[in-house]
């Protein structure tokens, strides 16, 4: 799919800077489902730079379906009433790098065998935010044929697969060197 | 790019390289694209992840291309904002904090629009910025200007149905940074915004015309394009003015295309 020659030229993104502490944040915002919920899980991770150093002024969001592959189309993603399921998480990352999200195993969409989460990244240093999806199981997306794993080159799906631990699922984020996670780029620009 | 110079043990935050030696590298990223430019490549409408003279990158920009990917599921979606997630008064941040702050009062205006021109709807527009003296509200900045009791420098709001957001706020100031020796950025205010679809959030900043610390900063210098840079500067308008009380701006947003088969809803 080719974008539209005619179309107007996207304004550029730049970095979010390392200020935006206290305007992007907000009460509940790694919470998509209270910790009660019966079906909650934790996803979390660590953000990484080149150097394997954790970035500590990164902030990461989360967009997913809900367990039964539905997408939230309701208003108030940025309002927290412990109700609604709205699919939508911001979290900036604390001072080891590390985020955590509240939520529940997605389920697949619609069209879509292989559920996974939608993360977007950002971070000062990064002049432009990135995009990523977590899976939850690397033999279930392949075995699904998933079109994005099974196009990544096999030594680096795994950077695409959520781990498992006791409480849910660790997706660590390497923006660059070893192990470097894949980004997506939509043909956007 | 060469690095000789700049020992890497030093570390790339150490902010020791001189503003002409950061000059020197940009002019050089500048001239190259020009050259490839004039061989038919590309315009490039998006930052350089890999701009080494915005030395916070050398460390988090990946080194590996971007995986091509057809959006799908969720991602043909965005989350949805409404008046919930919005109060009323948060798109004018000179009363948020019982005073007015000090500085250049002043309207900034704009329309969100999608790759087809097609005005973004009642979706949330975030901005944040330093006030007048260059400061941000922040733990970590530590720029030795005084902190305005009165101004948060934070705001939201939703674009109306022809896409339109208003902001009242106070200019801000530049303000220095440890990217090199005597580095100070330009003017700014930073916008986030979400569009229809997952692949059309934007998080970019908005700067001021004439501002003469454009050809010095490594991030506004990050898009090598100068057509692609200039969207990023708003427009001086004397009909957003208003009589003895604000300057006025106008800076359109242009999203990336929706990717989502139309629906009746953009037929209505």
């Amino acid at each position: 799919m080719s974008t539209d020659s005619t179309g107007l030229p996207p304004t550029p993104g730049q970095t979010v800077g390392p200020f935006f502490g206290y305007a992007l944040p907000f009460d509940g915002g790694a919470d998509l489902v209270p910790r009660s919920h019966p079906a909650a899980i934790r996803l979390h991770g660590t953000v990484y730079d080149g150097a394997g150093e954790p970035v500590p002024d990164a902030l990461i969001e989360l967009w997913q379906a809900d367990e039964h592959g539905r997408v939230a189309q309701v208003q108030g993603s940025r309002a927290r009433d412990c109700w609604t399921f709205t699919g939508f998480g911001r979290t900036p990352v604390d001072d080891t790098g590390h985020y955590s999200f509240t939520t529940v195993r997605p389920g697949a969409t619609a069209g879509v065998q292989t559920p996974f989460f939608a993360v977007t990244v950002f971070a000062r240093g990064l002049l432009h935010r990135l995009v990523t999806r977590a899976y939850l199981s690397l033999e279930d997306a392949v075995a699904a044929g998933d079109p994005v794993l099974t196009s990544v080159p096999e030594d680096r799906r795994h950077t695409l697969v959520a781990g498992e631990d006791a409480d849910g699922y660790v997706f660590d984020i390497r923006l660059q060197g070893t192990d470097e996670t894949v980004f997506l780029d939509f043909g956007e620009a | 790019m060469t690095q000789t110079s700049e020992p890497l043990s030093s570390g790339p935050d150490s902010a020791s390289a001189s503003q002409s030696a950061i000059d020197a590298e940009m002019a050089a990223i500048s001239t190259a694209y020009d050259a490839s430019l004039r061989q038919g490549g590309r315009a490039e409408t998006q930052p350089r992840l890999d701009y080494a003279p915005y030395r916070s990158s050398l460390l988090r920009h990946p080194t590996k291309d971007l995986h091509h990917a057809d959006p799908e599921g969720v991602e043909l979606f965005a989350p949805v904002f409404g008046h919930r997630d919005v109060g009323r008064l948060e798109s004018d941040l000179t009363i948020q904090d019982g005073g007015e702050p000090v500085g250049e009062r002043m309207v900034v205006t704009g329309r969100v629009l999608d790759g087809e021109g097609r005005p973004v709807r009642r979706q949330l527009v975030e901005i944040w910025q330093a006030n007048s003296a260059g400061r941000y509200i922040h733990k970590r900045d530590q720029h030795p200007a005084p902190i305005d009791p009165h101004f948060t420098g934070v705001g939201r709001m939703l674009t109306d149905d022809e896409g339109r957001y208003r902001f009242t706020t106070i200019k801000p100031g530049p303000y220095p940074w440890r990217n090199h020796r005597n580095a100070w950025r330009p003017a700014h205010i930073h916008f986030s915004l979400f569009g229809t679809d997952f692949t059309q959030r934007l998080v970019t900043q908005m700067y001021f015309p004439g501002d003469p610390l454009f050809a010095l900063d490594p991030i506004y210098q990050a898009i090598v394009d100068p057509a692609a840079r200039a969207r990023l500067v708003a427009t001086y308008d004397h009909d957003v003015t208003q009589h003895e009380w604000a300057t006025g701006y106008t800076w359109d947003i242009v999203l990336t295309g929706s990717r989502r088969t139309p629906m009746e809803e953009e037929t209505a």
